[in-house]
């Protein structure tokens, strides 16, 4: 039987994010050449990006319109997403703030098991199979989905989204939206202050500990994350414990499961709770004076020596290598 | 106002962990186990919130085996009411464990059911949402920051790139996140008088479900990576290797 799949996209300030665009190259690769991909817009006026859904791998998309869904709407979502869940295979959410919420309330209505925060998903013996970190991922586990449909939410930076295919545009068709009972509404969304890129959406990732002293040093974190570009700066928990840094951009075991390109561990020693929640980042570097700090045993490429010193070096020779290209 | 808690027994965080001669679970020979951190947090807030009102009970309820009841007992220590255990092995089929604990809390009368954000073994961060589901009931997951007042809640919780405020009325069901509140520790009078409070056995049974675990894996190591020198001097070669080598940048 081919796999019918649907894939809940998510929208940020007007346009569709980058990890819709990643759960739809992972439902591709799991439709093959005989299954389908429907993409399913959630939104008051449908956002920046719609036309490019089925130019990343959408063979329709269903755009699904409501007042309320200005903002995330909880129960209207569930509503919605389990109703066009009739007649799919396999249902993908991101494992995202949203994505968390929503994906055990559709389960729940639908009556089916749910996967979370899935690494790798694929067919075995005709089988769904999700692969997801359990124990602050000190452990894999590897599981059977067995009811239709399965519904699983897949960890941002998990996939690649597949290049866009720019002659495949438009073709957005309007579904209803089913009654439902706003028994919770988001009344507002505060921006953080630094709006900007969280750390778990941004490609690179540049991370600071107890070892920067005191909060104003995060400055030379900043410059090396500016340098970088598409660059979220992130923290350990000690450092958020002591107030210096807000804790959404804390990683590790009791804050955010990071997957970025590049993660730069800076004064950090790497205890195992940071370590759970950063070390499927692709590529891993440290920067500590101390030779033997646990951190060096899960990084690629380590310095040791004063970060002081270090930082506006590497800061400056990025700048570099940036302007010669 | 009467509040129940939703409580689970998880390995120590710090602990090692195993992996059992099935290939699909822990050993759990020797593992120190904990009353899951998230769960802390659940557990605080009923405590001030009924302090707070001036009335009202707090009971705390696990799905679990008889081992749970120490972890319990930790919970009571720190001030719950009394508790009820519902005496199973569990599932790794979230709604499973869902089904059996709204079964039990469905006649209760609370106006606050609460539960952790995540527990720290499966990772699954959804039987919260599915009890509130199960219920008929409104739900705010993940919450950092928490008023209640003439039964509207306004909730606070993090998204990515902000804070999302959320509000319902009461009964209601949330899942706690770090940032709520700081959680007390059991004082001896607590421990002494806990060793009296009421703990019910309440044996369930939960269905097959739909998630089966085919295998547990110690992640993969990651290659061994190398030190590419000490001091400024290393930061050619490493912006060099992150180029050429990881083609990162
Ligand atoms: C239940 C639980 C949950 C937790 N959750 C998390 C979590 O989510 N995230 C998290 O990060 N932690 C978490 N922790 C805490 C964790 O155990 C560590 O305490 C914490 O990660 C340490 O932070 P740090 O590396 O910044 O500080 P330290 O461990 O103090 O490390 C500082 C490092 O900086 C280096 N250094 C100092 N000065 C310099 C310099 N001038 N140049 C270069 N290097 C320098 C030192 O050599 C040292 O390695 C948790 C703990 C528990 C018990
Ligand atoms: N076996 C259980 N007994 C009691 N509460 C549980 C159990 N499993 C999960 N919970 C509650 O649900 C929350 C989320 O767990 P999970 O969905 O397994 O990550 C936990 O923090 C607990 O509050």
């Amino acid at each position: 039987m081919s796999a019918t799949i649907l894939v809940v996209t998510e929208a940020r300030e007007g346009a569709v994010r980058k990890v819709s665009h990643e759960l739809l190259a992972l439902a591709r690769e799991l439709a093959g050449t005989t299954g389908s991909v429907d993409a399913a817009v959630l939104a008051a006026d449908a956002p920046g990006g719609v036309d490019d859904l089925r130019g990343f791998g959408a063979d329709r998309v269903l755009v699904a319109r409501h007042p309320d869904f200005a903002r995330y709407s909880p129960d209207g979502f569930a509503t919605t997403v389990a109703s066009l869940a009739a007649g799919h295979s396999v249902v993908l959410l991101a494992a995202t703030a949203t994505g968390k919420d929503l994906a055990p309330r559709v389960a729940a209505k639908l009556g089916v098991g749910l996967a979370s925060d899935v690494t790798a998903l694929g067919f075995r013996d005709g089988a769904l199979v999700a692969t997801r970190p359990v124990y602050a991922g000190r452990a894999i586990q590897q599981v059977k989905l067995r009811a239709t449909p399965a519904i699983v939410t897949v960890r941002p930076n998990s996939f690649q989204p597949r290049p866009k295919d720019a002659s495949l545009t438009g073709a957005v068709d309007a579904v209803a939206v089913p009654a439902f009972e706003a028994r919770v509404t988001v009344r507002a969304l505060k921006a953080s202050e630094k709006a900007a890129l969280d750390v778990t959406e941004a490609p690179i990732v540049v991370s600071g500990g107890r070892g920067l002293k005191e909060p104003a040093n995060f400055k030379l974190l900043e410059d090396l994350a500016e340098a970088l570009g598409n660059t979220a700066v992130g923290a350990s928990r000690a450092v958020v414990d002591a107030g210096w840094r807000d804790h959404a951009a804390q990683v590790g075991q009791t804050g955010k499961t990071v997957s970025p390109g590049l993660y730069i561990a800076v004064g950090i020693s790497g205890a195992i709770q940071h370590l759970a929640g950063m070390r499927t980042a692709k590529t891993i570097v440290a920067i500590n004076r101390d030779k033997d700090a646990p951190i060096f045993k899960v990084a690629d490429y380590g310095i040791v020596g004063d970060l002081f010193e270090i930082l506006p070096r590497l800061t400056e020779e990025i700048r570099k290598v940036r302007s010669e290209k | 106002m009467k509040i129940a808690v939703c409580l689970k027994r998880v390995p120590d965080t710090v602990a090692k962990i195993t992996i059992g001669p099935d290939r699909k679970s822990i050993d759990e020979a020797g593992l120190k186990f904990v009353l899951n951190p998230y769960d802390e947090f659940a557990v605080e807030e009923a405590l001030a919130l009924k302090e707070k009102a001036g009335a009202g009970e707090t009971v705390a309820y696990s799905l679990g085996t008889d081992a749970a009841q120490e972890t319990i007992r930790t919970a009571l220590a720190m001030g719950i009411d009394r508790a009820v255990l519902l005496q199973s092995a569990g599932s790794p089929d979230g709604l499973e464990v869902a089904k059996a604990m709204a079964a039990e809390l469905k006649a209760g009368g609370f106006d606050l059911i609460l539960f952790g954000k995540l527990a720290v073994d499966d990772y699954n961060q959804q039987v919260g949402p599915m009890v509130a589901e199960l219920l008929g009931l409104p739900c705010v997951s993940s919450v950092a920051h928490l008023t209640i007042a003439d039964g509207a809640v306004e909730a606070e919780r993090e998204v990515e790139g902000g804070v999302e405020v959320v509000a319902c009325r009461l009964p209601a069901v949330l899942t706690c996140d770090k940032g709520l509140n700081n959680p007390r520790l059991p004082s001896l009078k607590g421990i002494m008088a806990a060793k009296k409070k009421l703990l019910e056995v309440k044996p369930v049974s939960l269905g097959p479900g739909s998630i089966e675990v085919l295998g547990l894996e110690y992640p993969a190591e990651r290659k061994a990576g190398r030190i590419v020198g000490e001091g400024t001097d290393a930061v050619p070669e490493l912006v060099r290797l992150l180029r050429t080598e990881a083609k990162v940048l």
